[in-house]
């Protein structure tokens, strides 16, 4: 019974850098360390509590679980240049095995126990739906759930949940527009997974591809690892080009399944699922070593919202890599450790923003109010607002090359879900500041 | 804190028709039965399982009270594990029946919960009635299963009730739009009544909303279920599913319909299972397929046999173990080995699996089946010496 739990989780992957207009230290605003209070539960004179919920054990670990060593990285980085506001942040995450059950018994313990100030990065919609009505019921904030979906963004029911990365429908409306309008001739099929994910993902893409170019849709269901249906239908379809809204593990045995049908179709597979470092070890392994390395990915089409490992000469990526050497923990840079960092990163943002001595509350609005003009390693700008809690709000579109590096096809597009516009970004490159950390402005 | 057992029939005499020591804990004789210096219990099985009842109730209100709110939260989770082993012991110690399934049940439980509480306009049913609908639902899908399992034995029936612990949470997805899918429903339980609110703030002047309120949900729920259990183990029922497991041709001759007698174990078993699935959903706030994989049917059953097969108390120490267990090897690794929090919690699973095999080895009847064995070993041995001395 493999139960390959991996559901509608958030990976990372994408692309290239930012620019910061801040330099400097850990943290602005007036006053010194004297000046320090201890405000609601986790934040004392010195320290600032933060908690999260992860994958560490189970099918679901393989990758996930990297996430909180790039957090703790990144963290570990701020507190050795004097924290955030003289403040040592204090990084405590626990494994849910992915399992809701589990996630609300961590999370309970996280926040009546551990007493954290704020939960950052919870993995996993099931998981982290479980944990939703105690943290809003708390006023824990909720920040930057590690999963696309829209539940995230809620404001009126969920007021302290945000959500952080770029979510599934927006995605699908730029995958949909680039066939749309780059390979109109192309067959469509689609090979979702069989929950919200792949739904999202679907209704973003019709919006820009008709009936006609969809010739078929398959979806999956999570723990049943027998594609063999599935793609015999898609080849059947007469489709030449399948999209996938799947996790990191059904790349790699839709890969494998269709190689030995003989099916070649083009690949696009979403940000999710597209690691190539991971699914290449996956598909090294599932096929006893038939298959090495990122050879089968050539070519697939992906898309990004963070720099990748790959792009060795980002400074974004230049700053993680010194980040994570610096920290000493065992084990490469991986696109999870980065887009750990990356939250991580915006983070600290927000607790500069929130000021000296915040309240809980004060970090919400301060995310609110701020959190809109942040500017750090990801492609496009937070949606924060405070009707809005919609993480990055855009990706671009690149081309899985040789070992795993990644080619950009277009510019970072910008939209929204709904029927909004796909527009080009016209903000600027981010660059990291000079010293790594940011310097946000607190609010009022 | 309820030791609600299970002792047997006839005074002193169980214990000798125990086929082996694997089911010791369901089979110890009664203290009251068997030693003539308790006798201020009450000398009926009804009466003295309400007092010792009253008397966990009073203990689970001290506990409940005198705890964090996080500790609340463990309890109420201990309690639905609990619930669910309680029936899974009856079944598997006392009837002799495996079931893998039971992780499944709970499912239906709380599926059924999170359905019924999910109601656009106006109020849901009381939660008592929800949760006996809970229960209801569970014992026919219990019934059906059962009909199946009697006609199967040992590894056959392990195997067709693992087919229903791998495709129930299957179901939910494929009826996803009525159960939700992989996410799941979200589950509120409705607000303390106002009564309640008072006589916590008159006890311990806490707030009884939230977790304080669910957690006494979840206890009273384990309670009843406890002491309708002991009973029902206690009563004629309860010997002749012994019967049946112990000789089933000598069981059949005596007149009894073995199919039957299976059957109706499952049914009671599955509707403890139920009203398990329903506080989980409670106590969870969320029913979702990932809370209900063949994982949790296995974590069951190393509950009731690390506990002791056929001892309700045994249930009770095996679910206690599977909250606290995973937290406590999880720190041990992280503070005094000075391990990775990823590694810390694969040693949880180490740790327990360890235990497990520890358990088999030298204590093959559970933690309370081997004291049991042990106190009655002294009794023989200390009534051997009075004959031998007379």
């Amino acid at each position: 019974m493999s139960v390959l739990a991996a559901a509608t989780i958030a990976t990372t992957m994408a692309a290239c850098g930012g620019d910061d207009d801040s330099g400097g230290g850990g943290g602005g605003g007036g006053g010194t360390a004297e000046d320090n209070e201890a405000t609601d539960p986790g934040m004392t004179e010195d320290s600032v509590l933060i908690g999260a919920h992860y994958p560490l054990t189970g099918p679901a670990a393989p990758g996930y679980s990297e996430i909180p060593t790039g957090v703790q990285a990144y963290f570990d980085f701020v507190n050795a240049n004097g924290g955030v506001y003289d403040r040592q942040i204090e990084w405590e995450y626990l494994d849910d095995g992915y399992n809701p059950t589990n996630t609300g018994q961590v999370v309970n313990q996280l926040v009546l126990e551990d007493e954290i100030f704020a939960m950052m990065g919870g993995l996993g919609t099931p998981t982290h739906n479980a944990a939703l009505d105690l943290l809003n019921s708390e006023g824990v904030p909720d920040l930057f759930v590690a999963s696309g979906s829209s539940l995230w963004d809620n404001p009126e029911e969920n007021p302290y949940t945000f959500g952080w990365q770029t979510d599934y429908e927006s995605e699908g409306k730029i995958i949909g527009q680039y066939i749309a309008e780059n390979l109109p001739d192309a067959k469509v099929g689609l090979f979702l997974q069989d929950d919200d994910f792949g739904e999202d993902g679907e209704r973003g893409v019709r919006q820009y591809l008709d009936d006609e170019q969809i010739v078929e849709v398959q979806t999956y269901t999570s723990g049943n690892t027998d594609l063999g249906a599935q793609i015999t239908a898609l080849q059947q379809s007469g489709a030449d080009f399948v999209i996938g809204f799947n996790t990191p593990i059904y790349t790699a045995l839709s890969q494998l399944t269709a190689l030995r049908l003989n099916y070649t179709p083009e690949w696009f597979v979403s940000n999710v699922g597209s690691d190539p470092q991971l699914v290449g070890s996956l598909l090294e392994r599932f096929s006893s070593g038939a298959v090495t390395g990122t050879s089968l990915l050539e070519g697939v089409y992906t898309t990004d919202y963070l720099p990748t490992v790959d792009e060795v000469d980002n400074p974004w990526v230049q700053l993680f890599q010194r980040v994570w050497d610096e920290s000493g923990q065992e084990g490469e840079l991986t696109n999870f450790r980065i887009y750990g960092m990356s939250q991580a990163y915006t983070m600290v943002q927000a607790l500069q923003a929130a000021g000296r001595n915040p309240t809980r509350d004060d970090l919400v609005a301060a995310l609110e109010e701020a959190g809109g003009d942040f500017q750090g390693p990801a492609l496009a700008p937070f949606r924060y607002s405070s009707d809005r809690h919609a993480g990055i709000s855009g990706m671009s579109v690149s081309r899985i090359g040789a070992n795993g590096s990644a080619e950009e096809l277009t510019p970072v597009l910008v939209t929204d879900v709904g029927d909004a516009e796909i527009e080009e970004y016209d903000g600027e490159e981010t660059t990291p500041p000079e010293s790594g950390i940011p310097d946000e402005e607190a609010i009022g | 804190m309820s030791d609600l057992q299970t002792p047997a029939g006839a005074p002193g005499a169980a214990s000798d028709d125990a086929p082996s020591t694997a089911t010791a804990a369901a089979n110890a004789s009664s203290a009251a039965a068997g030693g003539g210096g308790r006798s201020f219990l009450p000398k009926t099985t009804l009466l003295r399982h309400l007092l010792v009842l009253a008397l966990c109730a009073v203990g689970a209100v001290l506990l409940l009270e005198g705890t964090e709110r996080s500790t609340n939260d463990q309890i109420s989770r201990i309690a639905f594990y609990a619930i669910a082993a309680g029936g899974l012991t009856l079944l598997t110690g006392l009837n002799g029946q495996i079931s893998l399934g039971h992780g499944a049940l709970m499912a239906v439980g709380a599926y059924t919960t999170a359905l019924l509480l999910d109601v656009e306009d106006g109020e849901p049913l009381p939660l008592a009635v929800i949760f006996l609908i809970a229960v209801a639902i569970t014992a026919v899908v219990g019934a059906l299963v059962g009909v199946a399992a009697a006609r199967l034995h040992g590894p056959y029936l392990a195997g067709a009730t693992l087919a229903l612990a791998v495709g129930v949470p299957g179901l939910t997805l494929y009826f996803s739009d009525t159960l939700g899918g992989e996410q799941g429903i979200n589950v509120r339980a409705p607000r303390a009544p106002d009564w309640f609110v008072d006589a916590i703030e008159a006890i311990s002047g806490e707030r009884g909303q939230g977790t304080k309120w669910l957690a006494y949900i979840a206890v009273v729920s384990l309670l009843i279920t406890y002491f309708l259990l002991a009973n029902l183990m206690r009563s004629r029922i309860g010997r002749t599913w012994r019967a049946v497991r112990d000789q089933e041709v000598a069981a059949e001759l005596a007149g009894i319909s073995l199919g039957s007698w299976r059957v109706l174990a499952f049914v009671v078993s599955a509707a403890a299972a139920g009203l398990a699935g329903a506080v989980l959903a409670i106590v969870v706030r969320l029913t979702a397929p990932g809370s209900f994989l063949p994982v949790l049917s296995l974590s069951l059953l190393t509950a009731i046999v690390i506990g002791g097969l056929g001892s309700l108390f045994g249930a009770l120490l095996g679910s206690i173990l599977l909250v606290f267990l995973p937290e406590w090897a999880r720190d041990f690794g992280l503070e005094v080995l000075d391990m990775e929090s990823a590694q810390a919690s694969q040693a949880a699973f180490v740790i327990y699996g360890l235990l497990l095999v520890a358990t088999m080895l030298f204590a093959p009847a559970g933690l309370v089946g081997t004291v049991r064995l042990a106190l009655l070993r002294r009794r023989a041995a200390r009534a051997a010496a009075r004959a031998d001395g007379g």
